[in-house]
């Protein structure tokens, strides 16, 4: 009977696994080597300074990130902006501000205490802007699509031409990774597109890792100290469950038993 | 049992306690006897009063920086991500706590099935216990709504719908739930406040629960009563404390292995996006903890008798003591039940996978004969199978592995037993 178990899950496993592997026939997504993986993964501060750049000279004129404040950008963990810096950032943008004592709207320069400004008055704005579809906010994006960093990553590098036969609508693009194939964004990146201050070649590579970095971090702030405390808390219950494991050990010797 | 002649020490304490025998009461958990046999699948009751009350606490630090309201929740979950002193901690402890808590609860429940913990004298104990899970799956799924992100929102959508297929009242029904006539800000604001009630439902349940486990004491790998207390057991502090506590470390090495390393991976991607009431997410799939029940709900064609059908899987575990008609409790002397049991497990957990997976094809098939198979195995076999299987020679003791044992405690104990009870 056992044996029977044994045999119809395995057979059953066997099964479901081709049944993935042949519905899914996403592609394999490209990956490069993101230094904020594993359990010591911490973000490249110069990586993500370029990754702003990419962000600021080619995603922010549509995508927003509304959860950011200009703070953020010279805070522990991030690109680690000086405060100079990011103030200097900051007074780049003009946020809308009131009402002053007269009742009017005004604009100002922004502080760091700002969130990023907007691209678009509002949602409806972005669509019109955009043939109809909504360029997301792209705050938390990379936790919020299946794949991560590598889907974001790939989606960028994935432009190709359509497959013999397929027929795109105006404004519609292949992309060999995004869900359905179609994207409504075109191309974002072309070799030589931003130029950096620190030299880097501005590769397609070079920029999509920059940027999906920078929004690695936008999406997960804390990830350098999530690390850090997770590994200390780690071998704090080892050393504790270690401790914990003689004691019980001690304590049952009282009596006859094996614990 | 030892409250009856405890007096505290001090004459304070016996002022105190003759008022209110909080002493006793703390004199009874430590002095508690614990069948000494306990392996570690016993563990787990004291891990889940654990993970109950770090989800209270984390729950409650949460609830201060939360805002309950449609337009407003989902960024008052990144400001908690972001700018709230260790809230991605706090958060990230209570999302993984409960699915931490899911497992815990589980083996929990697989542990007194395989040991026959629900049979008598315990069934209450059982039927408490069902209660807790029920309420734990509505907290939990009440809980994943906060966030108002597209899973919350279509998961709340296609839950709360399922009472639209209760005859006559269910479309009233439905909206009387959501307060209006789709999930809206209304929904939230309830399930928030009922997501902070159930919690202490839930307390006061597992203080019902324990209360009648120190009734007829724990139950035990050989599923046989104590028969000498003086040397089957040892008293709860601090044998079964040390060794609760070591458990629990290694289940918190698990735990902050999920909240530090992939505190994201038992969730759903799509929750990151913020609930859009005119985009239906691809898939709309329960957390892991839910989809065996999903699968049964969506393998059968029609919707109210697919919502009896999941109601009914788990309130038939209600009805189990009575179901499994062996007296034997442990299945190490039940060697056919053995085998139905471990068939279960696959059984939960093939209806687990195929509840993630798109209803259709084969997917479907799987679900319909695996939801079959779950109600057989309740209805069918147990019955059956305790009136035929012949099962093994139970041992004497505890302490004495001499079979031909009997299963209950002879009635006439020696003088000695009755003083330490």
């Amino acid at each position: 009977m056992l044996k029977f178990v044994k045999y119809f899950s395995l057979i059953f496993f066997l099964i479901s696994s081709n049944i993935v592997s042949s519905a899914e026939k996403a592609e394999k997504l490209l990956t490069t080597d993101w230094t904020f993986k594993g359990p010591f993964g911490k973000f490249d501060r110069a990586s993500l300074q370029r990754g702003y750049q990419v962000y600021q000279e080619v995603c922010a004129s549509c995508h927003s990130l509304k959860y950011m404040s200009y703070r953020n950008l010279s805070e522990e963990g991030g690109p680690e902006f000086s405060v100079q810096e990011a103030k200097a950032i900051a007074a780049n943008f003009e946020i809308l501000d009131g009402p002053n004592p007269e009742g009017e709207m005004f604009t100002r320069p922004a502080r760091l205490s700002d969130k990023f400004a907007m691209p678009y008055a509002n949602d409806e704005e972005a669509k019109s802007a955009n043939g109809g579809a909504y360029p997301p906010d792209m705050s938390v994006l990379v936790k919020a699509r299946k794949g991560g960093a590598d889907y974001v990553y790939s989606v960028l590098l994935g432009y190709e031409d359509p497959p013999v036969g397929m027929k795109l609508d105006d404004g519609v693009h292949y992309n060999k990774y995004m869900y359905g194939n179609k994207i409504k964004m075109p191309a974002p990146l072309s070799e030589g597109l931003v130029e950096y201050a620190d030299g880097t070649s501005a590769t397609e590579q070079q920029m999509a890792k920059d940027v999906v970095s920078f929004l690695m971090w936008t999406a997960e702030p804390h990830l350098e100290q999530r690390h850090k405390i997770g590994f200390r808390a780690i071998v704090y219950l080892i050393i504790l469950s270690i401790l914990v494991y003689f004691s019980m050990k001690k304590i049952w010797s009282r009596i006859e038993t094996e614990v | 049992m030892s409250e009856h002649n405890y007096q505290p020490k001090s004459k304070f304490g016996k002022w105190f306690n003759d008022r209110l025998p909080l002493l006793t009461l703390a004199n009874h958990l430590t002095d508690y006897p614990t069948p000494k046999n306990l392996n570690y699948w016993w563990t787990f009751g004291g891990i889940l009063t654990f993970c109950l009350i770090t989800q209270i606490i984390t729950g409650l630090v949460l609830a201060m920086h939360y805002i309950a309201h449609a337009d407003l929740a989902f960024s008052s979950v990144e400001h908690i991500m972001r700018d709230v002193n260790y809230g991605w901690l706090i958060r990230y402890i209570h999302a993984n706590g409960a699915s931490m808590f899911f497992l815990a609860v589980y083996i929990h429940i697989f542990r007194s099935l395989f040991y026959g913990s629900y049979k008598a004298p315990r069934e209450i104990i059982w039927i408490l216990g069902i209660m807790i899970y029920l309420l734990m799956m509505a907290a939990a799924f009440m809980g994943y709504v906060l966030p108002w992100g597209q899973m919350s929102f279509w998961g709340a959508t296609v839950i709360t719908n399922l009472f639209s297929a209760i005859p006559l009242v269910g479309e009233s029904i439905t909206t009387w739930l959501w307060g209006g006539y789709s999930v809206d800000n209304p929904t939230l604001t309830r399930f928030f406040t009922l997501h902070y009630l159930i919690p202490f439902l839930i307390l006061g349940l597992v203080v019902l629960h324990i209360w009648a486990l120190h009734v007829p004491g724990n139950n035990n790998p050989i599923g046989i009563d104590i028969k000498k207390p003086s040397k089957d057991t040892v008293s709860f502090h601090p044998y079964i404390v040390v060794k609760d506590l070591f458990a629990l470390l290694l289940f918190l090495i698990l735990f902050a292995f999920f909240v530090f390393y992939s505190p994201n991976v038992l969730g759903h991607a799509d929750n990151y996006i913020e609930a859009n009431p005119l985009v239906t997410p691809a898939h709309i799939v329960p957390e892991w903890y839910l989809l065996p029940f999903y699968a049964i709900l969506r393998s059968i064609p029609d919707k109210l008798m697919g919502v009896i059908a999941m109601l009914s899987a788990i309130l038939i575990l209600a009805a189990l003591p009575w179901l499994d008609t062996s007296k034997i409790r442990s299945a190490v002397f039940r060697p056919l039940y053995k085998q139905f049991y471990w068939i279960l497990v696959l059984d939960v957990l093939i209806l687990g996978y195929v509840g993630a997976m798109p209803a259709e094809g084969l997917y479907l098939l799987i679900a319909r004969i695996g939801t079959a198979y779950y109600f057989a195995h309740f209805l069918i076999i147990l019955p059956i199978l305790g009136k035929v299987e012949k099962t093994l020679p139970l041992p004497m003791s505890i302490s004495e592995p001499i079979l031909g044992g009997s299963l209950n405690a002879e009635p006439a104990r020696s003088k000695e037993d009755f003083q330490k009870l």
